[in-house]
């Protein structure tokens, strides 16, 4: 389990995450969302450690994230920037190796081998695997990167937008492949996401953030209401059930 | 396989160039000249090798391959301190004459003007390695400023003195300084076989590095006093060629199109070796000394700087 | 409000600057000089005095056109290699015309510098990398390997320790008869005020600049063109003044915020009160020597240089 203990971060004078607490259930997706600015990015590379916070401490399976040696957390939990944009003559499969680095420092073993291949299967990336990223698509280029975190092997994946930049075929490619790492691994999945109807269809979980504040956290069916979505984007969010799915159909 | 043989091939060239840096035009004198030129191929293969693994290192930290090390203002700070010494004791006074002290001073000035430099950053947090740069650079201005204005006033023979520390020279080299700065060397590189294995990590950039366990904030440090002491002994050995490891380096990277610092290590340093000894033989026995390497190797080496630059949009 | 105040400073240094000096002048003195007087006083004074404020001016403005048009506050004649292209320009001048006059000097160093601060400008263009701090430091990077090509044929031709004198602005060389060429300046900035709209349009951008109408080529041309040659004289009857077109346009906006023509006025006005400044400083910190305005500028504005980026990571 993820536990977040009033966190706070801020800029200068301006707060972007102001005392924030939530716990995140463990082998379940879980979306942060919220309109621009509202602090998820930050609340997550605070989680990840790629950002301290100014108060507060966060706690992974019971351990407290700024204790933890670097390299012990790199095997519990993959996190994902948005921005990758690497200007290194790299090959796939030279990627998804670096995964194993937390394992091997470097010296790969046969036992990393059989990940990377799992990695690399998982995604769909086996006929690509030697070809180097410059030469792939942004959809190809982000599911390289996400076989590089599965091959890492955590029980913790967090992605930082995952979806930006991809064509809806892609979208749901990779949310089907979260979903099965969260049902068949048992992997805990967190990620920001900015497309709601994303969120609703595929988590489990949503936590809305606005102005570095929680303002709703809940299962899909809790947040995904008019009334709870209006506080958080401040505007008319009609939902609609579309097969089973909640669908937002904010176009007004 | 084919990495193994380009590596070869390097091995070859620099063999072929230092042997012909040795025997070309020997003369007569044989048993007194070849010692001389052994003491300076040292100096050569010393200073090579460092400046191109200080600016691998460099480079891989800031992830950015049109930068080098010498930027953060040693070179200026290192004109800084020669001129002072003539402008205030003379050309005559025992410490530009005294190699030795003279490599400790200028040694100990820009070791120490390079940590200063990586604690005011340090101290806070979200560090910009680009500021960190900006700051050395702009520094490095602040020193020049000084410098040339020292320069002006000086008198045009003692300026000669000047004139000769101004560029890398192998020339006159002497041997216990040699020694001194091969030691150093020695140390800092065993010392930096520690991080090898994080290199090729910290080259994914910093979120990717902190994300695979790299104790980063650590290893950065330690590797920035690596690189700064590597860099400060090769210009207090033979003086400023600031863009002699920015042109081994991307010739290593065109060569090999790897990403591995296995590799990267060995063929940057050759790289540099064979274009020091193979520069030297041209300005030796082709220039016959009517020109400086280092300012040829500035020369070209800024010329393809701009090339790389003009380039880096292509991809 | 506060243009009052610079124009009282400004009235009020330029009179200092007039009567400070190794031959005593005093304002008393002023309908009944002596010859010698007379003499330094026109032939000396009034002519550092002019030549101070136009380098003041120019500098500063070039800078904030670069400024407007790269879209980046740390752009400046010092960051964008276009000083060191002027020396360079120098050097070649004096190669190959072995006694050039000042005329064909400031021909060949215009083109040089022109040359120089246009490939500054394509690179900005094609750099992925649009960190605001990653840009001044390219700038000097490039600045650095200009002045190593100037080294090269420096070194060459035996013109080191001359070169070292193009490097450190000095106003004290300035005479009656050696800076009259900086008077093509004022026209420039001229020109540079009825601009100064367009390049701030042309700085947002290529598309930007063709949805509103706007000639983009030729606004950039006329931009780098007014740079390029501005610097030109200043290093040629001057010498280098670092940071001076960096830091004046900053302290502006700082107050000022970035409104345009208003800007400029400001900009010119403090540029000249700011070098004025640094120039008295240095002619009575060792009077009766002095310190070359190349160092002053270079130790003030360097370090206001950084106090700017400290301030600006605090917002960022």
């Amino acid at each position: 389990m993820v536990e977040v203990k009033s966190i706070s971060k801020s800029y200068g004078l301006k707060a972007v995450v102001d005392d924030v607490s939530v716990s995140i259930q463990k082998g379940k997706i879980t979306s942060f969302i919220g309109p621009n600015g509202a602090g998820k990015s930050t609340l997550l590379s605070i989680i990840s450690r790629l950002m301290n916070a100014d108060t507060g401490e966060v706690l992974i399976d019971g351990q407290k994230v700024n204790e933890t040696k670097s390299r012990e957390l790199a095997k519990k939990i993959a996190i994902l920037k948005q921005s990758n944009h690497l200007s290194l003559r790299l090959s796939v499969r030279d990627l998804v190796s670096f995964g194993r680095f937390p394992y091997s420092q470097g010296k790969l073993t046969k036992e990393d081998q059989v990940y990377i291949d799992e990695a690399i299967r998982y995604m769909e990336l086996e006929d690509m695997q030697d070809r180097y990223l410059d030469q792939l698509s942004g959809g190809q280029k982000q599911r390289a990167f996400i076989a590089m975190t599965i091959a890492q092997d955590t029980d913790y994946i967090l992605l930082d937008e995952p979806l930006n930049n991809l064509d809806m075929k892609h979208s749901v490619q990779i949310m089907k492949v979260l979903r099965r790492l969260a049902n068949e691994l048992g992997k805990t999945v967190l990620i920001v996401i900015h497309d709601i109807n994303f969120a609703s269809v595929y988590s489990d979980y949503i936590v809305a953030l606005k102005d570095g504040k929680i303002e709703a956290q809940g299962t899909v069916n809790d947040i995904m209401t008019s009334l709870v979505l209006k506080q958080v984007y401040g505007m008319e969010m009609p939902i609609q059930e579309i097969n089973n799915q909640k669908i937002c159909v904010y176009f007004s | 396989m084919r990495e193994k043989g380009k590596l070869i091939l390097l091995i070859v060239l620099a063999a072929v160039s230092i042997t012909g840096f040795m025997f070309i035009e020997l003369g007569a004198n044989w048993d007194y000249a070849l010692p001389r030129r052994a003491e300076k191929m040292a100096a050569i293969v010393l200073t090579g090798t460092v400046i191109a693994i200080a600016t691998l290192l460099f480079q891989t930290i800031t992830n950015n391959r049109i930068l080098t090390p010498s930027i953060i203002g040693l070179d200026s700070l290192y004109m800084l301190v020669q001129t002072t010494l003539v402008f205030f004791l003379g050309s005559t006074s025992l410490t530009v004459m005294n190699k030795q002290v003279n490599f400790a001073i200028s040694l100990g000035f820009m070791i120490v003007f390079a940590l200063v430099l990586y604690r005011i950053l340090f101290k806070r947090e979200g560090q910009n390695i680009y500021f960190l740069l900006l700051l050395g650079l702009i520094v490095g201005t602040f020193f020049g400023s000084f410098t040339s204005f020292m320069q002006v006033l000086i008198d045009p023979n003692e300026f000669q003195i000047i004139l000769d520390r101004m560029f890398a020279s192998f020339n006159n080299i002497q041997t216990d300084v040699l020694v001194m700065a091969s030691v150093i060397t020695a140390v800092v590189l065993l010392y930096m076989m520690k991080f090898v294995k994080y290199l090729d990590v910290l080259s994914l950039g910093k979120e990717t590095a902190v994300n695979l366990g790299v104790d980063y904030d650590y290893t950065v440090k330690r590797l920035l006093v690596i690189v700064a002491v590597l860099i400060s002994v090769a210009t207090a050995l033979v003086g400023p060629i600031t863009f002699l490891g920015l042109l081994v380096v991307n010739v290593a990277y065109e060569m090999f199109k790897t990403y591995k610092h296995s590799v990267l290590i060995f063929a940057s340093a050759l790289v540099s070796i064979v274009a020091l000894s193979a520069g030297q033989v041209l300005v030796e026995h082709v220039f016959t000394f009517s020109t400086q390497l280092s300012v040829i190797i500035n020369f070209v080496g800024g010329i393809y700087f701009i090339y790389l630059l003009l380039r880096e949009s292509k991809s | 409000m506060k243009k009052r105040y610079l124009v009282f400073l400004l009235i009020a240094l330029s009179c200092t600057s007039l009567f400070v000096g190794v031959t005593r002048i005093s304002p008393l003195d002023l309908f009944r000089f002596d010859d010698h007087q007379t003499q330094i006083f026109w032939q000396s004074r009034v002519p550092r005095l002019i030549s101070i404020l136009i380098a003041g001016v120019t500098l500063s403005i070039s800078g904030f056109i670069m400024q407007q048009l790269s879209r980046n506050k740390f752009v400046s004649p010092t960051t964008a290699g276009t000083m060191d292209s002027a020396r360079f320009g120098i050097l070649i001048a004096l190669i190959v015309f072995t006694s050039a006059s000042p005329f064909e000097k400031m021909i060949v160093a215009f083109v040089f510098s022109l040359v120089g601060t246009f490939l500054f400008m394509k690179i900005l263009d094609r750099i992925k990398m649009k960190d605001p701090i990653f840009i001044p430091l390219v700038g000097l990077m490039f600045g650095n390997i200009i002045s190593s090509i100037t080294t090269f044929f420096a070194y060459k031709h035996d013109l080191i320790q001359n070169m070292s004198a193009w490097l450190q602005g000095d106003f004290s060389m300035i005479t009656a008869g050696r800076y009259e060429m900086l008077y093509i300046s004022i026209p420039l900035v001229m020109i540079a005020y009825i601009f100064a709209d367009r390049f701030t349009i042309a700085g947002l951008g290529e598309d930007f600049a063709k949805n509103l109408g706007l000639n983009y080529k030729q606004a950039v041309n006329v931009g780098l063109i007014i740079v390029a040659l501005s610097t030109t004289l200043v290093v040629l009857t001057v010498g280098l003044i670092p940071f001076l077109g960096l830091v004046v346009p900053n302290i502006v906006s700082l107050y000022r915020g970035d409104n345009l023509k208003n800007s400029l006025f400001d900009t010119a006005l403090l540029g000249a009160v700011f070098i004025l400044f640094c120039d008295i400083l240095g002619r009575i910190i060792i009077f009766p020597y002095e310190i070359p305005i190349g160092l002053t500028v270079g130790v003030i504005g360097s370090g206001i240089f950084i106090y700017l980026l400290m301030r600006r990571r605090d917002y960022a």
